[in-house]
């Protein structure tokens, strides 16, 4: 299925949110693709780094948010020292973590009762968000 | 006999590699003629150059054989060694064993007995040298200049400022070009017609410059330095030396038309001036399109004008002009939207062009500079830019990039965006080629701060739905098909050169390229002089390119013609073909094979009578002489035949 592009739906609110909350403009990427190439967890990702940012720039928040992309990210920050338009990647994984967390939910991860297994499962950066989630 | 001096050059490896130099030393030294013979790494260095100079000297040579490259490269060179030395420079002979031998052979027992046999052939050649002095011409110091936007206004100045006389010749009725059409300049936006307009008044007020406008040049003869150039100064049906420009009969004739200089979105009348601004501020009447003129009724505007300058008159005058220089500066078009049928064929009224999109966005424009679309005046709120129309694409149109429409369709999204600013433009590009000073900055900052969306891939189809316009594309950077439904589509089309170029550049008897280009003398080191001498080329004539490129080149071409002016007398190659009064028989085969004009037989005296300057030296008429009178001074027949004769073994 094609995107259908117009002027409302490149800026969603989530779009306009994203932005706020991750501190970066996605329309200074110019798709160089560096950021992926040093990704040390891109093998796992449903969608790339870069390629989460072109979407971003479409307004397709949505799209972002059913990948795994922003769970399997290690935060280690790589792609945003390199990146040559000082896109902060990293700080809009984060900001997506957030987003899906804040989602419709007041607390998705009462941690409390999540059975140890369960908790071996849970990605760390998931538990971290999710503290941090009410503070940004 | 002549002392003659061979001198062999390895060319670094480049002809040592392939042809054994000692061993054709060996089998050259004993050559009747060579009194010496030496080799050499590089003949063409200081070094090289010394040793020759020396050996001149030494040993009192008095022809010198380099065995070496190509003369296209280095006659010069070793003709300026010699003369150097004090021996006549055209008895310097160039035996090209390199280009024509080395390169080409790989076998060197082969490559070395070529190289041989090419060498004593052009020794049998110097043995019959003679020394030739330069022909002097007179130089007429004025030039023209053909096509008056920004590349042939500056050209103008430039040479005007030095002090040189300068004919500009333009065919519409005003001078300007594009680039009077255009709104806003990348990348400093600064006000296209604020830069220009003030260009084209110095050109109509400079006692050096005289302007020529509405006029076509339809002959051209004579040779550098010396051209005379017939020019039509096309009818204009009023007294222009009369007329004041005041415009009252523009605004009471009754007949209302397309302007052109708004791309057909505004209105002129059918007796108009371009645009306000125009230089000259004169009118002229559109005769194909005039009420009096079709019909005899009407006359409105004679009965106007204040001064009584219209006069209907229809007769174009011709006038002869005299000139040294010419600058072909005719410009460019864009790729008719008319002729691109998958994004419409032109019958979508909100699919224009990008000329289009500038008069929409120029505050003197059909829209006072606010973005409407054509069709209904409606502002678009979602507007759709694409690059590379039919630029780089070799099956269906042009292989070749138009180099300014990446960077004209960021000025015009840019633009777009400053003036609707709820708006939002996309652009679908190839690859963005943003090479220039502040021109990747401009790009990103569109990006960046006004959040133009850039989508990489070509779009396949557009069509009409309703009052959208629906664009169908991809995003091959996120493997997305996209679709958007726009209000409005600018097409970045390809710059084309100007209409009527292939007919002008055979009166200049100057080269163009398979699209119609200009070509230059080389691509690299004479970028703004034609093959002609004394036809030099400014602008997007040559190929496209951007007002900064094409103010440079102007300014280049400008220094080459003073550079030429500054010449006491100009110097014409000698080595012509002259005629023998004592054997001619005036039958004036001649006359007929000569490309350049330059044999006229003479009935009375029944002999032919050569102009020395016109004459280039092809050697066509000697080729053809029947009765040997027409001889090629150092290219002999007797020359000739010695230089057969050695390479066919039988010399010596
Ligand atoms: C949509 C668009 C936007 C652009 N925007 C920019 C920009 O923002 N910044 C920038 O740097 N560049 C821009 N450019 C490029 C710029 O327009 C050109 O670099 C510039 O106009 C070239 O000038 P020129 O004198 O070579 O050609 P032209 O402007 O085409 O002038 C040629 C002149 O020669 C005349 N002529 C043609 N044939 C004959 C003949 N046989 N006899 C007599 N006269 C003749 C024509 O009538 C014309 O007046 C843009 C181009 C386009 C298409
Ligand atoms: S490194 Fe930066 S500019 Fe390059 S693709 Fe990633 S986000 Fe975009
Ligand atoms: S911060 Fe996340 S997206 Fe960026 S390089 Fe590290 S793992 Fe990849
Ligand atoms: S300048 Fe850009 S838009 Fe124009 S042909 Fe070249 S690549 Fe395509």
């Amino acid at each position: 299925m094609a995107i259908s592009l117009n002027k409302e739906k490149l800026r969603t609110q989530e779009c306009e949110k994203l932005q706020e909350v991750s501190g970066t403009n996605v329309y200074s990427c110019y798709q160089c693709g560096n950021c992926t190439a040093g990704c040390p967890c891109v093998d796992a990702m449903d969608i790339p780094p870069h390629e989460v940012i072109r979407l971003a720039q479409f307004g397709q928040i949505e799209k972002i948010l059913d990948s795994n992309t922003m769970w399997i990210c290690a935060s280690c920050v790589t792609c945003s020292v390199r990146c040559p338009r000082s896109v902060d990647i990293s700080g809009v994984m984060e900001a997506l973590r957030q987003i899906a967390l804040q989602n419709g939910n007041e607390d998705v991860t009462k941690l409390g009762e999540l059975s140890s297994e369960e908790l071996e499962e849970l990605p760390q950066i998931a538990v971290i968000s999710n503290f941090r989630k009410l503070t940004s | 006999m002549k002392k003659i001096g061979v001198f062999l050059c390895h060319c670094g490896i480049n002809i040592s590699a392939t042809v054994d130099i000692e061993k054709a030393m060996e089998a050259l030294k004993d050559y009747p003629g060579v009194a010496h013979i030496e080799d050499y790494k590089y003949m063409c260095s200081d070094p090289g150059q010394q040793l020759i100079k020396k050996k001149i000297k030494d040993l009192g040579l008095d022809g010198v054989v380099v065995c070496a490259c190509s003369p296209t490269l280095h006659e010069n060179t070793f003709r300026l060694t010699v003369k150097a030395a004090g021996m006549n420079e055209y008895k310097m002979e160039m035996a090209n064993i390199r280009e024509q031998c080395s390169w080409v052979h790989k076998d060197k027992t082969v490559a070395t007995e070529k190289a041989i046999k090419i060498i004593k052939s052009v020794i049998e050649k110097a043995r019959l040298d003679e020394a030739l002095d330069p022909i002097e011409v007179d130089i007429t110091r004025k030039a023209m200049v053909i096509g008056a936007g920004v590349a042939g206004i500056q050209t103008a100045l430039n040479i005007a400022n030095s002090g040189y006389e300068v004919i500009l010749v333009e065919r519409e009725p005003s001078i300007g070009g594009k680039m009077a059409q255009l709104s806003e300049t990348f990348p400093t936006l600064d006000c296209s017609q604020c830069i220009l307009t003030p260009k084209m008044v110095e050109v109509s007020n400079h006692p050096k410059i005289k302007l020529m406008t509405y006029s076509e040049v339809v002959d051209v003869s004579g040779f550098v330095g010396n051209f005379k150039v017939k020019v039509k100064r096309k009818a204009t049906g009023l007294d222009w030396d009369v007329c004041n420009g005041c415009g009252l009969c523009t605004e009471k004739c009754p007949k209302k038309l397309p302007s052109e200089f708004d791309q057909g979105l505004g209105e002129r009348k059918a007796i108009y001036r371009p645009f306000p601004q125009a230089v000259p501020n004169r009118v002229v009447i559109d005769f194909e399109n005039c009420t009096y003129m079709q019909s005899g009724k009407c006359g409105i505007c004679q009965k106007v004008c204040p001064v009584k300058a219209i006069d209907f008159d229809k007769e174009d005058k011709f006038v002869e002009e005299e000139v040294g220089a010419i600058i072909c500066a005719t410009g460019f078009e864009t790729y008719s939207v008319k002729d691109i049928p998958e994004f419409g064929g032109g019958k979508l009224p909100d699919v224009v062009d990008g000329l289009t999109f500038e008069r929409i966005l120029s505050a003197s424009g059909p829209t006072g500079g606010e973005v409407r679309r054509p069709s209904d005046g409606k502002v678009p709120k979602d507007i759709v830019f694409l690059e590379c129309v039919c630029s780089r694409d070799p099956e269906h149109y042009l292989p070749y990039c138009s180099k300014v429409c990446c960077m004209y369709t960021v000025k015009h999204a840019m633009l777009y965006k400053h003036r609707v600013h709820d708006g939002q433009p996309y652009v679908f590009y190839m690859d963005m080629r943003t090479g220039g000073k502040g021109y990747e900055e401009f790009y990103q900052r569109a990006a960046e701060e006004d959040k133009v969306v850039f989508i990489r891939g070509k779009v396949s189809k557009l069509y009409q739905d309703d009052d959208k316009i629906v664009v169908c594309g991809v995003d091959t950077l996120s493997n997305e098909t996209i679709e958007i439904r726009a209000d409005m589509v600018v097409l970045a089309t390809a710059i084309v050169p100007s209409k009527g170029i292939r007919e002008l550049t055979k009166l200049l008897k100057i080269q163009i390229d398979q699209h119609g280009f200009l070509s230059e003398a080389h691509p690299k080191l004479r970028p703004v002089e034609s093959l002609t001498a004394g036809v030099y080329l400014a602008g997007c004539a040559q190929s496209p390119r951007d007002i900064p490129d094409t103010v440079s080149q102007a300014s280049g071409a400008a220094s080459m013609v003073c550079t030429l002016f500054a010449n006491e007398k100009l110097k014409h190659e000698p080595i012509i073909v002259g005629v023998n009064e004592d054997i001619c028989s005036g039958c004036g085969i001649c006359t007929v094979v000569c490309p350049y004009d330059a044999r006229k037989t003479n009935l009375e005296k029944k002999l032919v009578e050569v102009n020395e300057v016109l004459c280039e030296g092809c050697g066509a008429c000697a080729a053809a002489c029947p009765s040997g009178a027409a001889q090629q001074n150092n290219y002999t027949d007797n020359q000739i035949n010695a230089m057969i004769k050695a390479i066919l073994g039988k010399g010596g």
